[in-house]
Parts: structure tokens; sequence; C-alpha cells
């Protein structure tokens, strides 16, 4: 995804030709671009413009008070502190998940490639596929082991099931970059006298900055968006952010708040979009290993 | 008593005997160079001596020691990887230090330590410096900077000079072979590269398929290779392998080289053949080198037994130094090497002198010299 | 050649000072826990998930086996096979339109576009972001009194109709619409992708045979992309029988269960319903799809890389 490479296509044709591809490519991006433009400008609508205006015209008098309503009195359930209590549930969820899950990752790539012993290969293989499987196959057995070990409702439940249901991609993503790095310096600093730790903390881990910027990114976005883990195994105060935005939006009781719906929504939406930003072509390096793996 | 000593050391990957039973011993400050085409074993070999690979049967002992359960960090060895194998993320002088953190001496040891190699080899101004900022030769400077600072038992090259351009890895060569000459260290050396063979052994052991063909000093593997594999594999241009069959003309014992548009050359035997070592009317391959086939002139004067033939000259190569004629016999090229100012153009007759003193003879069925 | 055994000899002294220290056993120590815990909670479950498919578990599950039951109650509910039907439609243009939409986009962004670094992130931030955060803006666009069909109305044409969202014969569609705009940016960015790998000397070589550039796309740069084409089936399939918070946000399965995919259908019957036994039992034929997307991919994958 790095820049022009010079096997591109030429730049084909008449004038008219270009007009129409930039064209094509800037009505596309308008759609792409509706859905959060729609939800940030009647975020900052107040009800009464939403009533009388239109969807997509600007706000006349912007006003930030749906954002704080949303972040502080909105009401979920029969509670009316707003999303910022299941914004902290979801932050304290992530942290150690994404912390966790991308620690034994990188420990499992280096064992993976370096350490070539009987079976290493159905191991992958085995934890390869778990990235794949619908979890509605594990759910109930979650559900009650969950309940048994006292994690039911819980963070640390839903930090658990994370990690382990991570741990896949997480070990995927170090494994395949593992895999180029060059197993002569493992075997110098073996001869060095460097032990497996010393190896993993001194040669390894300096050299791995990339794959764990895209490994905390992917973490980071899957389990923030989660919904069916968050609505499955978590209720009421410590359901995450996502199940609240959705209790939030489906309510059925008194005036529909729109505006607010809509600037929860952002705030939900914020620290992936931020992520997204900032560190956009790691997302996607994510994204293609977990689909084409590498 | 030999200081590195292998014995019957198999190798197997699953069913894949990758090793077929080595038997190598090498003197105290002995340089051994292991050689042989792609996939012959020679690296695997030096990864069991290093104890980076674990061994399927066997023995290697190291100045009396058996080491096959030795972790490679307790068999104080060193060694300089093909890669170099610099970590990137320290500086040089880090790097070489290295080893000596992992077993814990302390900081103001270490550092004289580095001063005093980085000193040895002339590169004190790149200490601060990372491997990237490095260029080839500097790279292979430090690999063996981190080796020598450990002063182990036994220094492991693992194709060290392969990844350098052709001036550098002459120069290196060179550099190479003045440290093993003023260490005096034991040092077991990987390439595929048989000129880098011949330059630095004291001892070459030649290998094909996991099993040892050859071990000797370069001049008994160059001059005499045991079989047709050695003789085609040691030496550039090849040695030329010529079919022939064993005649007698006037009772006088010789080989017969059939030729495309001329008369079959008659050679006598090799000196070195006892009589009645050849049967009259076997089928024989004669080796014999490019250098041993020159003008007239330049034939060994002290040879016992030197032959001029006349033949046509197919290509003239002028290679600086020397001039490669080539000529043809039994169906193949034969080159010669002539002074680089013969006067010789394709398509005249010239005499070539073979000096059969250096010819080697094989048995084409077992392909192993004979005498 | 000298023996490939061990001599005896050798073995009492392997024993004395065994290489097998900790230091050797350290990597397998390492990767034990992981392995042991997806063991455990992706294949036990997976397991334990069978089980209860063949007995009468309701609320609380119950271990006595009792057949096929559950399966056959399974496809006696006329809602499974509305999800069956729905995740057909869905999945089959779903996957269709993506891939097209998403090699178009390729194809057009790959013409040495200036703004290109602009538009790209624009086609993909639908990726990082929740559903269930668009699904509001979805949900809020699609709907008659407040969306598009309101714009239309307050712009004066007045005759616009757009009900798919509440209309039980369209319902289905709205959610591929909404899935198409959530997955075509990921399918541009893996054909861009590969568009990027071609080699330019066959490019340039085209060029030189002079072919136009429909004729290079068509004859040359699409069948070279055929690797890519695999791999986006196999995700977006994937991704499809896996879409949940997709129908939550949009639509909750309705109107009645105009909307429902397996993945909802086995949700609620397990956690609302207190069907449990029918719910695993709809699980288990998820999986079994899914596996029989994947493990072949997988196989083959790992296969190529070995040589």
């Amino acid at each position: 995804m790095s820049g022009r490479v010079e096997g591109s296509m030429a730049g084909g044709g008449s004038a008219v030709s270009r007009v129409v591809i930039y064209g094509l490519l800037l009505v596309f991006a308008a759609i792409f671009l509706t859905p959060l433009f729609v939800m940030l400008i009647t975020s900052l609508k107040s009800l009464d413009e939403i009533r009388d205006g239109n969807m997509l015209s600007l706000p006349q008098s912007p006003t930030i008070a749906p954002w704080l309503s949303a972040w502080g009195t909105a009401c979920i359930g029969l509670t009316c502190n707003g999303i910022k209590g299941y914004f902290g549930n979801s932050i304290m969820m992530v942290v150690p998940a994404v912390a966790i899950s991308t620690i034994l990752g990188s420990l499992n790539g280096f064992v993976l490639t370096k350490f070539r012993f009987p079976g290493h290969k159905l191991i992958f293989a085995l934890m390869l596929f778990a990235c794949f499987i619908p979890f509605q196959a594990v759910l109930i057995p979650v559900a009650r082991v969950l309940g048994m070990v006292g994690l039911g409702n819980s963070i640390g439940g839903l930090i658990l099931v994370h990690v382990v249901y991570g741990l896949g991609f997480t070990t995927l993503f170090f494994r395949n970059y593992y895999e180029a790095f060059p197993t002569e310096l493992i075997r110098a600093a073996m001869i060095d006298g460097a032990g497996f730790f010393q190896i993993f903390r001194r040669i390894l881990l300096p050299a791995s900055g990339p794959i764990i910027i895209v490994t905390v990114i992917f973490q980071f976005t899957n389990i923030w968006n989660d919904f069916l883990f968050g609505s499955s195994f978590a209720s009421g105060d410590g359901v995450p952010m996502t199940v609240a935005l959705n209790n939030l939006v489906n309510t059925s009781t008194g005036v529909k708040e729109y505006n607010v719906d809509m600037a929860a929504a952002m705030i939900a939406a914020l620290p992936t979009l931020l992520v997204y930003v900032v560190a956009g072509r790691y997302f996607v390096r994510g994204l293609m290993a977990g689909a084409v793996k590498g | 008593m030999a200081f590195l000593e292998i014995k019957g050391l198999v190798k197997r990957f699953g069913k894949l005997e990758v090793l077929k039973g080595i038997d190598l011993d090498l003197e105290r400050g002995g340089f051994l160079v292991l050689v042989g085409p792609s996939g012959c074993g020679k690296s695997t070999l030096l990864s069991a001596i290093a104890g980076l690979d674990t061994i399927s049967g066997g023995e290697i002992l190291i100045d009396g020691e058996v080491v096959n359960d030795l972790r490679p960090s307790k068999r104080d060895i060193a060694m300089v990887f093909q890669s170099y194998a610099l970590y990137p993320n320290m500086t040089v002088a880090q790097n070489i230090a290295f080893g000596m953190e992992m077993r814990g001496v302390p900081k103001p040891e270490r550092d004289v330590a580095v001063e005093r190699v980085a000193a040895t080899l002339q590169m004190s101004h790149l200490l601060s410096r990372r491997p990237s900022q490095l260029s080839g030769g500097q790279r292979q400077r430090v690999a063996m900077g981190r080796a020598l600072v450990r002063d182990p038992r036994v220094f492991l090259f693992d194709e060290p000079l392969s990844n350098l351009d052709a001036k550098l890895r002459v120069d290196m060569r060179t550099e190479i072979k003045k440290l093993h000459q003023s260490t005096g260290k034991t040092i077991v050396y990987v390439t595929h590269d048989q000129i880098e063979a011949m330059t630095l052994a004291t001892k070459i052991a030649v290998l094909k398929d996991g099993a040892l063909q050859q071990v000797g000093t370069p001049a008994e593997v160059y001059n005499r290779p045991a079989n047709l594999f050695v003789a085609d594999f040691m030496g550039s241009p090849s040695m030329n392998l010529l079919t022939a069959k064993a005649v007698s003309r006037n009772g006088v014992a010789g080989l017969e080289l059939p030729r495309a548009h001329d008369a079959a050359i008659f050679l006598r035997l090799p000196p070195n053949i006892r009589a009645g070592a050849v049967q009259d009317g076997a089928e024989l391959i004669v080796g014999i080198r490019p250098e041993a086939i020159t003008d007239p002139d330049g034939a060994d004067r002290n040879s016992p037994l030197v032959e001029i033939v006349e033949a046509l000259v197919d290509v003239v190569e002028p290679a600086g130094s020397d001039t490669y004629v080539v000529t043809e016999a039994s169906g193949k090229e034969v080159i010669a090497r002539m002074r680089s100012d013969a006067d010789v153009r394709p398509g005249q007759r010239i005499p070539f002198a073979f000096d059969l003193n250096k010819a080697v003879l094989f048995d084409p069925r077992t392909t192993q010299r004979i005498g | 050649m000298s023996s490939s055994v061990i001599d005896p000899a050798v073995i009492p002294r392997m024993r004395a000072r065994p290489r097998a220290s900790l230091q050797d056993w350290l990597p397998r120590i390492v990767l034990a826990p992981s392995f042991a815990v997806i063991l455990v909670f992706v294949y036990g479950f997976i397991l334990w998930t069978v089980w209860l498919s063949f007995t009468h578990s309701r609320m609380m599950p119950v271990y006595a086996l009792t057949g096929f039951d559950s399966y056959a109650r399974l496809f006696a509910q006329p809602s499974w096979w509305m999800a069956l039907k729905n995740i057909a439609i869905f999945g089959v243009l779903y996957v269709v339109i993506c891939i097209a939409l998403g090699l178009t986009l390729a194809i057009l962004l790959d013409q040495k576009i200036r703004i290109e670094g602009v538009l790209r992130p624009i086609y993909l931030y639908p990726m990082a972001v929740s559903f269930i955060v668009t699904g509001t803006a979805w949900k809020w666009f699609l709907n008659p009194g407040t969306g598009l069909e309101k714009t239309m109305h307050d712009w004066g044409w007045t005759s616009f109709q757009f009900d798919w969202l509440v209309n039980a014969d369209m319902a289905i569609y709205t959610i591929v619409i909404a899935g198409v705009w959530q997955a075509t940016g990921f399918c541009m960015a893996m054909f861009l992708a590969g568009l990027r790998g071609i080699d330019g000397e066959i490019l340039k070589a085209a060029q030189i045979d002079g072919a136009s550039t429909y004729a290079t796309y068509r004859r040359i740069v699409i069948p070279a992309l055929r690797p890519v084409f695999l791999s986006a089936f196999i995700v977006l399939t994937h991704m499809a029988i896996k879409s949940y918070d997709l129908v939550i946000a949009l639509t909750g399965g309705g109107p009645g269960n105009a909307t429902e995919l397996p993945s909802t259908f086995m949700y609620s019957y397990t956690f609302t319903r207190n069907q449990m036994s029918v719910g695993a039992a709809s699980a288990v034929i998820m999986l079994m799809t899914v596996a029989a997307i994947i493990v072949p991919y997988l196989y083959s994958e790992l296969r190529e890389r070995r040589q």
C-alpha cells in the first residue's frame, strides 16, 4: 500500500476520461462519508432544528449540548449518567486485553518461528483456524464457564475472552513477521550465551516495532468495536461502550433525542477514528495480514 | 592428539540423512576448510560443531572433551556468519561486547577488550556506529571482532566472504589468513569457493551429498584428486577429463584419445602409474589440468614426460595473464593454458605440450583415481 | 560409513550431563499456556456446543443425549428457514457487490490519481468503526420518517418512496447496502495491493505489444489478480456468516423476523427464548459452513508456504 510503484498502469487517455475517473471517485467518496457527516452535523443540532430542517443541511446554530448530555446525563436503562461510565468500562477492558494478547502473541510467534519442534505446524494450524470460527459456536460454554469461575458479568471476564479469542490473530501476525527475521541473529546470540528471554528482549523486541503497532491497532479496534461478547457476557452498568450505545439508541421510552444518539455514537467512534487517522496504514496492514496471511 | 575430532557424525532430518558418518580431525592451530557444492552438508556440519544443530549419531570432541551435549555457549567457540548476524539495534561496541555481557563480564573489562579488538582490526572509529551505517566490508570486520574478542578455542566461519564484492573478498581473504597466522587459532571454515579453500586451508575436506570425498592438504586435493567429483570441483577452469582407451603401440603402454577430424592422440602412460595397473583395452578417464597443456616453450623442463601433439585450434580466449586455447579430443573441449603473448588464432594447427607428470587417471565405473 | 546408531557407551554420559535443561524446554513452556487455552476455549468449547446440540437443553444445559431432535426442531422453525434464505441473499449480494465495487475503485485509484492519499482512507474508514456506531446514522438515513425519503419530500419530490427498512420484503436489502458500504473499502485495499504487486515489465511488454488499456486489464491484469479474488471471496464469505452487529444495529432482525440471520437466530434462541439446544444446533451448522470454506483455504495456503 505504500506509495507509487512503477508497475502502476499509466494514467490513460484523454482529458474526458480523466474527468470521468475523478468524478466517479469523488462520488464514491461522498457516499462513503455521508453517514459520518450526517452523524456529526446532527449531533450539533438542536432537536427543533432536526425536526424542521433537512438531514444534510449544516447546523444553523451549532450546539455542543447534545455531546454534554450524551457524555453525562443521557438515560440508559434506568440510570441517567450518560455514557461516560461505559466509556470507562471499554477503556478498562481494552487496555489489558490488548497488552496481554500482544505480549503472548509475540512470544508465541518467536517460539513458532525460531524453535522448530515436532508438531509446531499442527499447533500453528490449530491456532490459525481459531481466528476464523464463528463465535456463536463457543458462546454457550463461555457463558457457563465465566459464570462458574465467578467472572460472569465482569470486566475481568471480558478481558479473558478477548485475550483468548485474539490470541490466534496476534500469534499469526508475529509469526509471519518473525518468519522473515534472520535466524542467524538468534544463532549468534545463542553462541554469545544469551538465553530465551534475553534473546527475546535484547534481539527480537527492539526489531519488532512495526508489527507491535499493527497488532496493537488491530486488537484495539476489534475489542473496542466488539458487540457480541459485550452483549453476551456483561449487563447493567458493566457493559462496554458499544452495548451501552445500542441500548441508548434503541430505548423506546420518552422523546427520541436523535442529536444525543448521534453525539454518543461519535464519542464511541472517536478512539478508533483517532487511531485510524493517526496510524491508518498500520491498520490496513493488520487487516490484510489477517486476510491474506502475509 | 587432534584438537578437534569428529567421529562417525550422522545427522538426519526425518528420514533424510544429510551427514552420512563424517570422520575428521584437525590439529591445534590448523585451518580446516569444508568445501563442496550447495546442499552438500558443509553448513550443517559446521552447525553441528557449533552446537546449533543437534546430531543424530557420532561424537564431536574439542581438546579431548566430548561436547555433544553442551549448549553452543558452553563449547567455547565463536562463529562468523554469512550474513554477519550483527544485532541491528546495538552499536558496534555493544555488538562486540554482547557475548561478554551475557557471561557476566564487568563493564570496565568489556570496554578494555572491545578497544583492544577494535585496534587489532583497525575499526576503533566505528565503535559507536550501528550496523546499518556500515559498509559490507566494515560489517564483516565487526563480525570478526565479535568472534575475536571472546578468544575461543575454535573459530567457525560460515561462508563469511560470500556477500562481499570480488575485490573486497580478496582483501578480506588475505586478512583472515594473516589473522590465522598471527593468532595461531584453530579455525573451521565453510565455503563453496574452491579458490578460498585453496588459499586459506592447511587442510581441505571436500563434501558431496553428506559424505566426505577427500581430506588432505590443498596441494594433495588439487594435484591428486581422489575421484572425478573432486577433480572437477577443484580448480578453475576445471580439469580436462577425457575418455581414453589403454593401448600398447610398439610395446609402449599408452592412452588413445579419439578426435573428430584428426587421427587419435596417443599419450604415453603417466610416470606415476605402475606398469600393469592398467589393462590393455580398458576404458579410462584421463584428467589433466589446463596449466599442464601448454605451448612447447612453456612446458615444465623438469618434467620426466612431456608429449607434443599437433592439434587444431577451435577457440582462443585471452584472459590477460594467460591465454586459454581450446581444442578437441574425445568429443569434448580441451582447454590449454598458454602464455599471454602466444600468437595463436582459431583454425591454426599448432603443437600442444601435454605434461603427463601432472596427469591423473580415473576408473570411469568407480569414478575413483587409479594409482 | 559408520553406523547411524548411537554407540551405547555414549548413552550413560548423555544421561549424566543432560542437554535437555530448562533452557531447552523454555520455548515449549512459553507456548504451552496459549495453546492449552486455545485447545480448551476453542476446540473444547466447540465439542461442548456440539454435545449440547444433541440434548434437550433449554434455559440450563442438560447433558442427556437425545439424538438429532434439536436439529429436527431447528429445521422445523420457519424463522430458521428465514435466516437461511436471508444469509443466502445477503451473502451472495454482499460478496459479489463488494468484490465488483472494490475492484472498480482499485482500478480507478490506480490511474495515477493525485488525491489517492486522501481518497483511500475515506473508502476504508467504515472498517475501523463499529457498525453499532455507524448503524445509528444508517438507521436514521434509511428511516422513511427521518432520512432519505423525508429529505426528498422536503426538496419537493413528494412521490419519492424509500421504505425498505420497514418493508418486510425489502429490509434484507438495506442490510446488504450497509454491509457493502462497510466492507467495500477493505476489498479495494486488497485489490489495490494486488495491482501494485504486478510486475511492471509485463505491463510495459503489453504496451509494446499494442494492447489497449481495456485489453491490458482484461487479459493481463485481472487474470493476475486471481489469488486476490480468492482471498477476497474467502474473507467476505466468512464475514457475511459472522455478521451480527449489522442486523442488530439496523433492524434488530425485524420487521418481524424479516432480517433474521443465523447469527441473530442463534443468539435469540439461546439467550432470550431459552431453547439452548436449538441455538447450539444452529451454531454447529454455522461452524460447519465456515469450516467448509476456511479449512481447504488454510490447508492450501500452509502447504504453498512450505515449498
